[in-house]
């Protein structure tokens, strides 16, 4: 099986400042990776290095074994982002903010496809409504709608589950897995949510500072700490 | 007593740190006035030379108001609407999508030209029923200059993103600000030629001021300095190349330094 995404010795600088050092990882199809590190880490900026956002200083990114930097327009039709930090236009209908996306991402049958993503994410209720008038979780989640456009093959998501209810956080964490399992996606996740994390990756990255801790398969790194859970994990290596 | 001071204080003093340590809001401060008696300055010096003839007032203030309008849509359009993707914290989400930066600009460029349309449109025909001012008299020659106005407009806007990428929200006052710099030195409201020395070279270097000035003849004379057109175009080309270029350095530098990610925070 071929990654779907190769990372090697990413780092970037702020001027002298080093926010990331030399990381380097692989996705699979289906592979769900969690990035995990303390606030300030590097994680969101690795995120937006791998959405081309922002540029790193050195390194490589190949999605689908094509060259990132080279080819970056067309990669992005299958490569999808949603944050808890950033919104959509207030001043849009929840189905106008994703009219837009969805000419952005050129997709077929657009009614049809929002029609059933606000379905999925139980928002259906809300396709008229002001993007103003949603509550914090209910935005989280027409941003996953948004993200889910473009049918993507990797998905990558900050802090996906902050501001969600607890029924919701699971019902989200259940449909990832539904999604990687039977379509073949691929996900790239932070979250700050240890317990939930653990129960969606199999992957899992530790940064500290900018410098790649740890990385692997999740349970040969709980066998490789002496560990049981994610959250000793993260309090053996970060406290 | 009915106000205590220090509290008083405390508001001024919020406002004077604010002042403190923003550069856009000094130059605010500051230009404002300085446009202001500027502008009106030179009005004064042209109407006291009086002597002119029926119908030259009209065009000078409802004329030259109009095509100002439409510089001034066509650049708020590139700009604010760069703008409401800042206020919206939407821009992470569109550049993180396959669309191009090139892609971007141009729905941004024709918005500016719908909001300038619509402007210049309901400005026209109010103009027409109210005034009985036909400002599109000389069709393809007005139309030749309204389209080297929405280019220069347009160089403007870019310049305007630029400094909103270069020094973040703090910049977005040159939205507004920015394309009234230019005013004093294009002939707007009055000929360059009302204008000191120094403040006619300055002109000469100005797209807009070749562009009114051949408004001025086409609408008061029915005569069109064809070479004062070409000057503009070959003006405005310089502007407009450069500000795409001042804009590309920007957002470069906006991914390196991952600015882009925290405007509008």
């Amino acid at each position: 099986m071929f990654p779907v995404l190769t990372v090697e010795d990413l780092s970037k600088k702020y001027g002298k400042k080093l926010v990331l050092d030399k990381i380097s990882f692989e996705l699979y199809p289906s592979d769900i990776l969690g990035i995990i590190g303390p606030n300030g880490a590097g994680k969101s900026t690795l995120l937006y290095i791998l959405l081309g956002i922002v540029s790193p200083t050195t390194g490589k990114i190949y999605y689908f074994g094509e060259n990132f930097f080279k080819n970056r327009s067309k990669i992005l039709y299958k490569v999808s982002f949603a944050s808890q930090y950033i919104s959509l236009p207030y001043s849009l209908t929840v189905e106008e903010n994703l009219k837009v996306f969805a000419y952005l991402y050129e997709i077929p049958n657009i009614n049809k496809t929002i029609d059933e993503l606000l379905e999925l994410f139980k928002l259906i209720d809300k396709k008229k409504t002001l993007t103003r008038a949603l509550s914090s979780g209910e935005m989280m989640r027409l941003n996953l709608v948004r993200a889910f456009l473009n049918n993507p093959d990797i998905l990558l998501l900050d802090e996906p589950t902050a501001g969600l209810d607890p029924e919701y956080v699971k019902y989200i964490g259940d449909l990832f897995k539904k999604f990687s399992q039977k379509k073949g996606l691929s996900i790239i996740l932070t979250s700050h949510q240890l317990g939930e994390l653990e129960k969606i990756i199999n992957k899992a990255l530790l940064i500290k500072n900018g410098n790649p801790i740890a990385y692997g398969n999740l349970t040969e790194l709980f066998q490789k700490f002496g560990v049981s859970s994610l959250e000793e994990l993260y309090f053996k290596i970060f406290v | 007593m009915i106000f205590r001071p220090k509290r008083v204080w405390s508001v001024v003093l919020r406002h004077l740190y604010l002042l403190k340590h923003s550069l856009s809001r000094w130059i605010d401060l500051l230009y404002w006035p300085t446009v202001d008696l500027l502008l009106w300055g030179f009005i004064t010096l042209y109407l006291q030379k009086g002597g002119y003839q029926e119908g030259y007032w009209v065009f000078q203030f409802l004329g030259a108001l109009i095509f100002w309008n439409i510089l001034i849509r066509a650049q708020q359009g590139l700009a604010v609407g760069f703008l409401e993707d800042v206020w919206a914290r939407n821009l992470l989400h569109i550049f993180v999508s396959p669309l191009t930066i090139f892609e971007y600009l141009l729905g941004l460029f024709i918005y500016s030209l719908f909001k300038a349309f619509i402007a210049s449109l309901l400005m026209a025909v109010l103009a027409f029923f109210a005034f009985n001012f036909k400002i599109w008299i000389q069709g393809v020659d007005v139309f030749l200059l309204t389209a080297c106005l929405i280019i220069f407009a347009w160089s403007i806007g870019l310049l305007t993103m630029a400094f909103i990428l270069f020094f973040g929200q703090e910049a977005e006052i040159l939205a507004w600000a920015l394309a009234l710099l230019f005013l004093p030195f294009s002939a707007v409201f009055y000929p360059v030629e009302v204008l000191p020395e120094s403040f006619q070279a300055v002109a000469k270097l100005v797209p807009t001021s070749y562009i009114f000035e051949t408004f001025r003849q086409i609408l008061l004379k029915g005569y069109t300095p064809y070479v004062f057109i070409l000057k503009a175009y070959v003006l405005v080309f310089v502007y407009f190349f450069l500000s795409v270029g001042i804009f590309i350095l920007a957002f470069n530098f906006a991914k390196k330094t991952g600015k882009i990610t925290k405007i509008g925070e």
